[in-house]
């Protein structure tokens, strides 16, 4: 019985099939169940930490409250249970229809985001990333852009001017920064030679041929682009909460309230991702390649065991490099002040377009010079 | 102007009082004045306000370029408090207070106006900021400023009936509800 | 449409085919604080036309006040600028005694002023914090609300109540600074200036910040005095008017401090002068500490202040004019005063005719914010909408006040 089991999931066809979705299925958990979750309480404990004060802590099961872990929970049930009203006048489907355009975009585009490097498990290659793609970060940028769609369908379909407005600026900023993103990128294209994300990271197994250290300039312009892309303060003006009430989901309660702003974080992951995969060498330890972890702990649990090992902690470590990014988020947003609409303008089509411009010159310069390596 | 001056109805003269009474009196556009309590106070009659305010903003000496308030005040009943009401059969009086912040000096005028007659001259041709102040004495006293841009009522919803600070409207009268207008 | 369009005559809406979007800011919005409703009209962001709507807050202070008793009106006062009770009380009570004509003992001035003070204090951290919240920086603000937090527990510890104070009556003050007082202050105001250096390190050179608060909400010299402004809105452009300094009341005149001045009268120096008045009044209170005499905190006429609690219960003549006091009230001599002092927003002036009798016979207050809101739409026309922001937030509108 067991035999026949094993033999018909080692069949290569079955085993890709199961590793995908077992991959998907994980991914999914991590982003919906660990993430947005991990990230609201975050948000308020963080917040409270900075601010001097103690934050929510009451919700508990049994009387016992976690340090406030189980408010999200709490959330998710209590918003479940609201009423889910749309308001006179609105475009009923596309009310409806524009939480979901939000937030599949966010979830899809982790597909290319690789988290952990290529295994050998029990004979069979497993790499750890949804979809292997040539053009990967193309990808990225394609998904990305339609989150716009979601926020500007919400705006206009509530039949409410302080939506509109919201959804305006919304997509005004968005799609600005859209264009000085992918500029961002292209010098470390051109450092890495690949498009694919699986590719640049794992060429970033040598420490120094980290993105941060080459290439620091374009990391904080892509951190400034990904952050405006999301609406994060300092960038939040469409869903300014003290100009536009809330801004673009004004008129949504209940579970279409908490698809936006599990979007919203869920991008927030996604841009954190890219920045590590890109930026931060991904799944790897700085001066530790894969050959060493495995070195480690080959003689203790067997090959198997240490590969196992090994893609354990290289998920851990992508993990934790995607927390500090997102710390560093919720930090910057619990202290600047917001921008004006017109001045996040001028920044994006002034500022950071021109220097991404003038990077490219630089890195192009650099590569044929033969300062920057070539990985 | 500590606690405790000039009690009751002073004659001493400031440099202030001096001069109106030496340019406004010879017109006759002075019915009364007083320095109870420190604050010097010119009444004048309600037809002459115009006249009287531009002296008071214009001329060099006085340069009253900020009007700080602008109320009135219902005297129905109690007409004694002040020696000219009674003669006028005045009922409202409007009161101004102007400050020069070149010369650190006030100024309080006023005007009485009866109930029949209950009009007096817009001075937002003077002050812009006079505007807001007279809509509120229109609102809740009924004195018409004419030559007033927006005479509407500001503190109060547009059903409202009656002008509330007059003595003769009664605390708890009830008011028409009215539903939202947009 | 901008300026430069519309003088060359090209109706930039009729040839593309646009209008102008009709927005109701209306009195139930995060950032009308004091329930205010601005009737926008929006060229895209771009505000063309604002009409500022009052009275949402009304609540016939006057008319109430006609009805009680000379000392029943001091709650009604607490409850104009909600932010700074004490101020108003302190008003109040300095123009009836000039009506009657007494004079307060000193220990007296000096407890008035510092909880004048204090409520200025309180007043300006609601203030500033709140334009930092409007603006997005949500920590800043926390930070003044922590002190205020601890401000108001001294408070409480004088008055028992944290924000409508109630303090000061005609002819004195309810009670005497409690024990630990002089201690408890130099604890706070060391950890509150400890919080005015973070949230001024988080803000004052922040590039976001200056970004909003710079040349928004501008107003000239000239249109400032002729709107009738006063206060701190007043001294950032330049005129250095305070009622404390042109007319000192209370132990002003015998207490060193700095009244700061802007230059521009943009938000930006509005927040500076308020940040600095802040610390002028710590300055302030500091002094009167130290220089405070000994003494009796009421005026010894019964007439006016009513007995205590003991002697009314003991002695013959406490009770009867506490009697009288109650039923009939105070009776003021008949006359009219107007008696001036600089509250959080500006001038805060206090109108009252007295026909004689126990009861007030009008009591008019000058609201300050009521002259700063009006000029609202000369600040605000032809700016952004998110421009409305920070100079609603700097003109610091206080419902209470401004509608009474």
């Amino acid at each position: 019985m067991m035999e026949a089991a094993i033999n018909f999931l080692s069949q290569p066809l079955v085993f890709e099939i199961g590793v995908s979705l077992l991959k998907v299925g994980f991914i999914l958990g991590l982003t919906i169940g660990f993430f947005a979750p991990m990230l609201a309480w975050v948000e308020r404990k963080q917040s409270a930490v900075m601010q001097d004060r103690v934050g929510a802590n009451r919700a508990g099961v049994f009387g016992f409250s976690v340090i406030g872990l189980l408010h999200s929970l709490a959330d998710a049930i209590k918003l479940i249970f609201k009423e889910d009203f749309i308001p006179r006048g609105a475009e009923r489907g596309l009310h409806t229809l524009a939480p979901v355009v939000a937030i599949i975009p966010a979830l899809v585009a982790f597909a290319v985001i690789p988290f952990g490097g290529k295994y050998t498990l029990w004979g069979h290659e497993v790499n750890l990333v949804i979809a292997d793609l040539d053009v990967g970060l193309l990808y990225v940028f394609a998904i990305s852009s339609l989150a716009t769609y979601g926020v500007v369908l919400a705006g206009w379909s509530s039949n409410n001017n302080w939506s509109l407005l919201g959804g305006l600026r919304a997509s005004a900023q968005m799609f600005s920064y859209e264009v000085a993103m992918g500029l961002t990128i292209i010098g470390l294209v051109m450092f890495y030679q690949s498009l694919s994300l699986v590719v640049i990271v794992a060429k970033q197994e040598n420490f120094w041929h980290w993105g941060i250290i080459w290439h620091f300039p374009a990391f904080i312009l892509f951190l400034t682009c990904a952050v405006a892309e999301n609406k994060r303060v300092p960038f939040d003006t469409p869903e300014a909460e003290s100009e536009l009430v809330a801004g673009y989901f004004t008129e949504y309660s209940g579970m279409k309230f908490i698809m936006f702003w599990t979007a919203e974080f869920l991008e927030m992951v996604t841009i954190s991702g890219m920045c590590v995969a890109l930026f931060m060498g991904g799944h790897h330890i700085p001066f530790v390649s894969q050959a060493m972890l495995l070195g480690l702990f080959t003689d203790l649990l067997g090959p198997n065991g240490a590969m196992l090992m090994a893609m354990l902690i290289g998920v851990g470590v992508f993990i934790t490099k995607l927390v500090i990014l997102l710390v560093f988020q919720m930090t910057v947003r619990w202290t600047m002040p917001r921008f004006r609409y017109d001045q996040i303008m001028k920044l994006g089509w002034k500022m950071v377009l021109p220097l991404s411009l003038v990077w490219i010159f630089v890195v192009g310069l650099g590569i044929l010079s033969g300062v920057m390596p070539r990985p | 102007m500590s606690q405790g001056d000039n009690k009751g109805y002073g004659v001493v003269d400031s440099a202030v009082m001096a001069r109106v009474r030496a340019k406004l009196g010879p017109l006759g556009l002075i019915l009364h004045t007083h320095n109870q309590h420190g604050d010097d106070t010119v009444v004048v009659q309600a037809d002459d306000i115009l006249q009287v305010m531009e002296f008071l903003r214009h001329d060099p000496a006085m340069s009253f370029d900020m009007m700080m308030d602008l109320t009135a005040v219902d005297y129905l009943g109690a007409e004694r408090t002040h020696p000219y009401l009674e003669p006028l059969k005045a009922r409202f009086e409007v009161v101004y207070h102007l400050y020069s912040v070149e010369k650190n000096h006030r100024i309080r005028v006023k005007a009485p106006l009866t109930l029949e007659n209950c009009y007096i001259n817009s001075v937002t041709g003077i002050w812009a900021g006079a505007d807001w102040f007279e809509r509120e004495a229109f609102d809740l006293y009924g004195v018409v400023f004419r030559g007033h841009p927006n005479l509407k009522r500001i503190l109060l919803y547009e059903g409202f009936e009656g002008h509330p600070l007059r003595k003769d409207y009664d605390k708890f009268k009830r008011q028409p509800l009215i539903g939202p207008v947009n | 449409m901008r300026e430069e369009d519309r003088e060359k005559g090209y109706d930039f809406h009729k040839k593309s085919h646009t209008d102008t979007m009709v927005i109701n800011m209306g009195p139930s919005h995060p950032a009308t604080h004091g329930t205010v409703k601005f009737f926008l009209t929006l060229d895209g962001e771009i505000i063309e036309d604002i009409d500022v709507e009052i009275g949402y807050l009304h609540r016939a202070f006057e008319k109430e006040c006609e009805a009680q008793k000379w000392n029943g009106v001091f709650p009604y006062t607490d409850r104009l600028d909600y932010t700074a009770s004490a101020l108003n009380n302190v008003g109040y009570a300095m123009a009836a005694e000039r009506l009657i004509g007494i004079e307060v003992p000193e220990r007296c001035q000096y407890l008035r002023t510092i909880v004048s003070e204090m409520a200025r204090l309180s007043g300006h951290y609601t203030n500033v914090g709140a334009g930092a919240l409007e603006l997005g920086a949500l920590t800043a603000f926390i930070y003044f609300i922590e002190a205020r937090e601890l401000l108001w527990d001294l408070m409480e510890s004088i008055c028992g109540a944290r924000l409508t104070h109630n303090y000061v009556r005609i002819g004195g003050v309810t009670s005497d600074l409690p024990s630990g007082f002089r201690e408890n202050i130099k604890r706070i105001f060391a950890k509150n200036r400890e919080l005015w250096v973070d949230f001024d390190t988080m803000l004052t050179k922040n590039r976001i910040f200056l970004d909003r608060m710079r040349d928004t909400g501008a107003i000239s010299q000239k249109d400032a005095i002729e709107w009738g402004f006063t206060g701190p809105c007043l001294r950032a452009t330049g005129v250095p008017y305070d009622v404390r300094r042109a007319q000192p009341y209370l132990v002003y005149d015998r207490v060193d401090f700095d009244i700061p001045v802007g230059s521009t009268g943009d938000n930006f120096d509005r927040y500076l002068v308020r940040m600095e008045e802040i610390n002028q009044s710590m300055r302030i209170i500091e002094q009167c500490l130290e220089q405070m005499p000994d003494g009796p905190i009421n005026v010894d006429d019964p007439r006016w202040r009513m007995p205590s609690k003991d002697d009314s219960s003991t002695k013959m003549e406490p009770l009867i004019f506490h009697f009288k006091q109650i039923i009939e009230g105070p009776q003021i001599p008949a006359g009219e005063v107007y008696q001036a002092v600089e509250g959080c927003n500006g001038e805060l002036g206090y109108y009252l005719v007295s026909s004689g009798g126990g009861k007030p016979w009008k009591c008019r207050v000058r609201p300050p914010s009521f002259a700063l809101t009006a000029a609202m739409p000369l600040l605000v026309k032809g700016a952004m909408l998110a421009d409305l922001i920070p100079t609603f937030d700097m003109i610091n509108l206080i419902g209470g006040e401004c509608d009474r």
